[in-house]
């Protein structure tokens, strides 16, 4: 399954290998995982509690790694978002792409996270000692994911 | 009850659910909603945290049947259309 949202946590060890199972045309693995900090805009994050669109979401995220598989040449992806409440050190979402050469694999990663971050539907609210607060969405985020609007860079 | 055919479903999320004290509900399409925009309209004239939370300028999206939608997009009978702010997960 390309595309999981769960409570539980997840081992990047253990999906890296799920996708690179009797697939030896794998010769690069690109990968990121996103975690809670214990800061956010100057204050302490105690908690942090994410809510998704059942449904929606994992349609979103299906239809990202689908645009990634169209515009690079990847063999696979896996997308895991985790959801409820999570604390600092806890990994919030993990993104691993694997292609034939690393240029791809890279890329097409680093896109998934881009768009992940401004088009799936996933909220974050954090606890701090001013009390709870629904985190506001980043300028920076829609400038890195505007990025890929480009034509393609004809990268060989 | 309302014949199901007519009715439609909406969802509110994160901050406007909370706003809004209410995470979903099915309600017959009012006949003077077509759009989104007319249906965001139609829902604002609930006054009070619908005015205030819907308002023009709130940083809001809008999905209609789990596709993000715009303004212009049509509502139709048995549609199911969400509200939601900015997203931020990852």
């Amino acid at each position: 399954m390309p595309v999981r949202v769960q409570t539980e946590d997840f081992d990047i060890a253990r999906e890296i290998a799920a996708l690179r199972a009797a697939n030896p045309k794998v010769g690069a693995v690109a990968s990121f995982i996103g975690t809670v900090r214990d800061v956010n805009e100057g204050d302490a994050v105690a908690t942090l509690t994410l809510e998704h669109y059942p449904g929606m979401t994992e349609r979103a995220l299906e239809g990202i790694v689908a645009e990634a598989r169209s515009r690079w040449r990847i063999i696979d992806a896996t997308v895991v978002h985790r959801v409820g409440e999570l604390r600092p050190l806890d990994q919030i979402v993990l993104v691993v792409v694997v292609g034939e050469h690393r240029g791809d694999a890279f890329a097409a990663c680093e896109f998934i996270m881009d768009y992940l971050k401004t088009r799936a539907p996933f909220w974050k609210k954090e606890q701090t000692p001013e009390g709870a607060r629904w985190v506001d969405a980043r300028v920076a985020d829609d400038t890195a994911a505007e990025r890929w609007a480009k034509p393609k860079r004809d990268a060989a | 009850m309302a014949d199901r055919q007519t009715m439609i479903k909406v969802l509110y999320f994160a901050r406007l659910r909370e706003d809004l004290g209410r995470s979903s509900e099915e309600i017959a399409l009012p006949g003077d909603v077509s759009t989104v925009a007319s249906l965001r309209a139609h829902l604002m004239t609930r006054g009070g945290a619908w005015q205030t939370a819907l308002a023009q300028g709130r940083a809001l999206r809008v999905a209609v049947n789990q596709e993000m939608a715009e303004p212009a997009t049509p509502v139709r009978a048995g549609d199911e259309i969400a509200f939601f702010p900015p997203v931020t997960g990852g």
